[in-house]
């Protein structure tokens, strides 16, 4: 299913553990790193890096494929794509042989052909969206930058 | 963003920004009046620094009561986020240099604020950045004016204080197909009036301290973003090429829609450190929760003064708000009548202010606008005679016997 509502991807963030990222960066300068360093310092996330070209970013050790990291860890909760559109469609089919129950296009990844194959196998999907910009709305963190988090609760928030 | 729910907008104006506090439960906004916060480890401390990761390092850059104002702001203006500032002059001055550097351009309406005239005229010409004016009553005159190193075009949603409504929609237009976003000041609609975003506007600024504060009791400024214009289409190097302010970091590459954001936070307004206080981000908080009553009243309270000072023969001529609350007129008697009116007022405060609960009077052409040449207060709108009134929210009434009073120390 394609989530596209507040509610569903504050659900399906809630049920998440273990997070794949495929196109992870060592490189501080790059946006996968950024996300990559903010959910495993700032979340409980279990996330690991899959590039077939690094061994480890901060002392977690990396994946060359999604296969690999199925066979060690089983399937991931969440693929987390930092990859170009055009690339994307090999990723969906990795990510479905994995078993991973759910996948995550960041900022740009659009691919139709990507989504509707990984729509029709099962995964929730989530497009042009990225991860530590979701979990930051609602764990309170884009308010504390005066950003628009949308939420209007008189609820006491949970620390 | 949203819940599935859409929130209206006197909610939002109480509610936005403002859970119940996360460390104590405190229901109405805690005043945070906190310069520096513990990091819980160096790492931690690292990943605040280099905008890996959400928190609060310093209120030079953000605080709890300022950003729960900032987030309130940005929902009622339907923006991506806001960052709030010490003055309007100050969110002025950011968002230009957030986006212009030395050697580019700027186009501005020629009918705003005297001061932001000499903001553009005489301080941002200094940094090496041109403005040309243009009429608010003619978009085709801007597209006219854009040139290759333009960076932003920006007008006022109600000029100040000719009254004269820009056509948002067209500005927006044209701005857009020059690849550059339109900047609006909304001070004088407020955005229970008018929401310029939702209009094609990228940027909204308010002197906060009017309307949103409502009570005259802090000066601030504050700037919103709509977070859907383009600012990696190869115009604007200071988003879209690497930052030396922060190790060479791309803004849009790393931050998408938040480019702009984050860089005028993270950047701009850490490097010119005008931020707004704890204390007044809580007054403004307080205004904005009787936003709509109070437009209601004063839209209401201004009607019926228009239709008083229509019917007197010691006005020569009122220029009736399209929008607001703040207009201008003028006496038969020019200059004199206008200083023996003022002089003759009670309950009207003469002061250089607008959008307070109080009703204020002021003859612009030797105060607010009084930097200007002739030539410039005829662009601007402002006759030599011109009154400007902000009316308040008193018993219209008293209101109107006051104006009776001045009227008649005029014919007198």
């Amino acid at each position: 299913m394609i989530l596209t509502r507040p509610s569903q991807i504050r659900d399906l963030l809630a049920r998440v553990r273990t997070v794949a990222m495929v196109g992870a960066s060592s490189n501080p300068l790059r946006p996968s790193y950024t996300v990559f360093s903010y959910l495993r310092t700032q979340t409980p996330y279990d996330v690991t890096p899959i590039n077939p070209t690094l061994t480890e970013i901060d002392g977690i050790a990396a994946y060359p494929t999604l296969a690999a990291y199925a066979e060690r860890r089983g399937g991931p909760d969440v693929v987390d794509v930092f990859r170009k559109p055009s690339e994307v469609v090999g990723v969906v089919n990795d990510a479905i042989a994995a078993g991973a129950k759910a996948i995550w296009f960041q900022y740009g990844v659009i691919n139709d052909e990507a989504i509707a194959l990984a729509d029709r196998a099962g995964l929730d999907v989530v497009v042009d969206r990225c991860m530590k910009v979701e979990n930051a709305r609602f764990c309170g963190g884009l308010s504390t930058s005066g950003l628009n988090s949308g939420l209007i609760t008189s609820r006491r928030p949970i620390i | 963003m949203q819940h599935e729910h859409r929130f209206g907008f006197a909610t939002r104006a109480i509610h936005a920004g403002t859970p119940p506090d996360p460390a104590t439960g405190s229901r109405a906004a805690p005043i945070y009046q906190t310069a520096a916060y513990v990091f819980g480890s160096t790492e931690q401390a690292a990943e605040l620094f280099a905008l890996r990761s959400y928190g609060y390092i310093y209120s030079r850059i953000s605080n709890p009561t300022v950003a729960a104002f900032e987030e309130r702001m940005a929902s009622l203006e339907g923006g991506l986020g806001a960052i709030a500032f010490s003055s309007g002059l100050a969110a002025q001055l950011c968002t230009i240099l957030s986006l212009a550097q030395v050697g580019d351009h700027l186009v501005c309406a020629q009918n705003v604020y005297g001061g932001t005239v000499t903001q553009l005229s005489v301080t941002v010409k200094r940094m090496g950045i041109d403005t040309t004016f243009i009429s608010a009553e003619n978009p085709d005159a801007a597209r006219a004016a854009i040139g290759a190193k333009t960076k932003l075009l920006f007008v006022e949603t109600i000029g100040n204080p000719s009254g004269i409504v820009a056509d948002l929609r067209a500005f927006a237009a044209l701005a857009h197909e020059a690849g550059i976003p339109l900047v609006v000041d909304n001070t004088f609609a407020t955005p229970y009036l008018c929401r310029p975003i939702e209009l094609g506007a990228d940027i909204v600024l308010h002197s906060a301290t009017k309307f949103i504060n409502g009570h005259g009791t802090a000066i601030g400024g504050v700037l919103i973003e709509s977070g859907k214009f383009p600012w990696g289409n190869g115009r604007f190097p200071l988003l879209d090429t690497p930052s030396p302010g922060y190790h060479g970091k791309v803004f849009t590459e790393t931050f998408g829609e938040y480019a702009f954001l984050m860089r005028a936070r993270a950047e701009v307004s850490r490097d010119v450190g005008a931020a707004m206080s704890p204390m007044d981000a809580w007054l403004m908080l307080l205004g904005l929760e009787t936003l709509e009553l109070r437009m209601d009243r004063h839209v209401r309270n201004a009607r019926a003064v228009v239709g008083f000072l229509r019917n007197r023969p010691e006005v020569a001529w009122v220029r009736e708000p399209q929008m607001g609350s703040v207009f201008t007129f003028g006496l038969g008697g020019g200059r004199e009548a206008g200083r023996r009116f003022i002089d003759a007022l009670e309950l009207w405060s003469h002061l250089a202010n607008i959008g307070d609960a109080k009703s204020l009077v002021i003859h612009p052409a030797s105060t607010t606008h009084s930097q200007l040449s002739d030539a410039e207060l005829r662009l601007a709108g402002v006759e030599p005679e011109s009154i400007r009134l902000s009316v308040g929210l008193e018993e219209i009434d008293d209101l109107l016997w006051d104006l009776d009073n001045g009227l008649r120390a005029v014919s007198s």
